[in-house]
């Protein structure tokens, strides 16, 4: 099942039970997947048109008035654009609302790089207060989306709208707090969020027949990251490898790395470096952004050099 | 609750004054600007309760300029929702009055403003919530001339009338001035009044903003606009600095200036008709 529809589902659940929560679109509900709750929630569901600066600041103020407002745009729109208004309206005024982003990185794919957010969990990372999640697949979505949904404050949800691998199995739990570890091992810590979570679970086994014993960690909150984890298993295998479909300025590795700045701990990063995006399918963009399962398993070999 | 707006007006003018004085500096000429629109509004037309500031189905007035929070503060103080002497605590260091407003700090205000243009959209989005809530409210916005040059202003525009947002009741300060030089010298919003008719919203224009009669006629006016499907701008011509002379005469400059003890106590002895 596409991510979108699941998070579609999940938005109907919740506007079902709570006339509340409503959703604004700036002209992208088609693509979020929520252009059908229209006819079922007249009431909940608000087109901004393509106005992502009002729509924003419309939702503090339904905020204000009592409403649990989601906000859906694609990455770079819901985020770089509307910094100020995110900022100011939803994170200063301590408004309740929910922002997503669509499309996160190469995943923007034929939208190419005007669409393709490489900066957009920096750019939110820096504002106090912002709850920063990035889906892995399905099962956890939807094991997030009412956790989300509790948490009385502004949250950014960089969500894959296609379909990804299922990592996680029935009975999953889900801790918005708490890191995922997925694998135990002794030799390195690989932390992964998002989309490359499936890639990294790949080249975790390609490890393990070399005789690397990985340990890897899905951190899908990004912001606060929880330190506790990443911390110890640091310290347990004594070198780090981060992997992300960001820049490796501002998002997860840096986030890793603040949190082991009293460690000397090396880390390695498998990430955009530095550069924007550019128009493809998600092979082509894998294979140019060196988000591939091949390079993984080099960077982890590096990372495990370093120790 | 005094009734007599002049009056009204005249306290909230030296309270404002004096906070400012004590503090040494503001933006005390759209501050001053905006008094008999504050004094009618909170004194005559919303339905609040200082005592219940939180009161569901209350009208709202939000301060899309959101610098001119002392003139606000002002206002909450005589009106009865915190204590005048609170004012003389306006931008000290932990203080609950803040230059820009702050929905989370300050008892009375509705919604957090200062990053121009944003808090008009909130308006709408508060608007809309009342409308969704059918609790009857009216919203009241309060943009700037100078605030009326971002875009986000005309998205929510496009927006409110959009959506028939007829519970909204909006204000132009329309001092004329802005910090670089005056509106037209910097980036002209003229003809203002055509542009909102353009956008979808009635439109009243009233002479002399700061003509306590003018503004009470122009509000009841606007309060007619519901059930027209369409969103009230209320364009007032006001004259920024409006009741200190000294703070007039220093026409574009007056935005944000010094103010000393001696200056706000003068300043308060012109309102009240000493000198």
């Amino acid at each position: 099942m596409e991510m979108r529809a699941v998070y579609a589902e999940c938005l109907a659940e919740m506007m079902e039970k709570d006339k509340h929560v409503c959703v604004l679109d700036a002209d992208l509900a088609k693509a979020s997947g929520t252009l059908n709750l229209y006819k079922r929630f007249p009431e909940q569901m608000f087109d901004c048109g393509v106005a992502e600066q009002n729509m924003a600041s419309i939702a503090a103020g339904l905020a204000s008035y009592g409403f649990k407002p989601w906000i859906e745009s694609f990455t770079p729109f819901a985020t770089r654009r509307i910094c100020d208004q995110v900022a100011i309206s939803i994170a200063y005024a301590k408004s309740n609302v929910k922002i997503v982003g669509t499309d996160p990185g190469i995943s923007a794919e034929l939208n190419g790089g005007t669409h393709m957010s490489m900066e957009d969990i920096g750019v939110l990372r820096s504002i106090p207060g912002m709850v920063i999640y990035e889906p892995v697949d399905e099962v956890q979505l939807r094991a997030a989306m009412p956790v989300l949904a509790a948490y009385e404050g502004p949250v950014y949800v960089r969500l894959f709208r296609k379909e990804l691998p299922k990592v996680f199995g029935e009975g999953y739990k889900f801790d918005l707090f708490k890191a995922d570890t997925l694998k135990e091992g002794k030799d390195l810590s690989i932390f992964v969020s998002g989309m490359l979570t499936a890639d990294v679970v790949e080249a975790g086994k390609l490890l393990a027949a070399e005789g690397i014993d990985a340990e890897i960690i899905n951190v899908h909150t990004i912001k606060p990251i929880d330190r506790e984890t990443v911390i110890a298993s640091a310290r347990k295998t004594g070198t780090v490898l981060t992997v992300e479909n960001h820049n490796v300025i501002g998002g997860l590795q840096s986030a890793v790395l603040e949190a082991l700045a009293a460690e000397k701990i090396p880390v390695t990063a498998v990430g955009v470096e530095d550069r924007f995006g550019e128009v493809g399918k998600l092979p082509y963009l894998r294979e140019a952004m060196g988000l591939t399962v091949e390079n993984i398993v080099a960077h982890a070999r590096k990372a495990v050099s370093l120790k | 609750m005094n009734t007599d707006l002049r009056e009204i007006c005249k306290d909230i003018r030296c309270d404002l004054m004096t906070s400012l004085g004590h503090l040494g500096v503001g933006h005390v000429g759209g501050c001053l600007s905006i008094v008999e629109l504050l004094a009618v509004l909170y004194f005559k037309e919303m339905n609040i309760d200082p005592k219940n500031p939180k009161m569901a189905g209350r009208d709202r007035f939000i301060c899309s300029k959101g610098h001119a929070g002392p003139a606000v503060y002002s206002t909450l103080a005589n009106r009865g929702y915190f204590d005048k002497k609170e004012l003389l605590t306006l931008n000290q260091g932990g203080t609950n009055l803040p230059s820009h407003c702050d929905m989370n700090r300050t008892i009375g205000i509705d919604m957090t403003t200062g990053s121009l243009g944003q808090g008009f959209s909130c308006s709408v989005g508060v608007a809309l919530g009342s409308k969704v809530e059918k609790d009857g409210a009216t919203i009241y916005a309060l943009i700037g001339d100078g605030e009326s040059q971002e875009g986000q202003i005309w998205e929510a525009a496009m927006f409110a009338a959009a959506k028939k947002l007829d519970n909204l009741i909006a204000f132009t300060d329309y001092n004329k001035m802005q910090i670089d030089g005056t509106t037209d010298e910097v980036n002209s919003i003229a003809p203002l009044a055509e542009k909102w008719a353009a956008f979808g919203w009635n439109v009243i224009e009233v002479e002399d903003g700061n003509d306590i009669e003018q503004v009470e006629e122009a509000v009841k006016h606007a309060k007619l606009g519901r059930g027209s499907g369409k969103p009230t701008m209320v364009i007032l011509n006001t004259l920024k600095g409006c009741g200190v002379q000294w703070v007039v005469d220093l026409g574009t400059g007056n935005h944000n200036c010094p103010v000393t003890e001696e200056q706000a106590k003068a300043a308060v002895r012109e309102i009240r008709g000493e000198e």
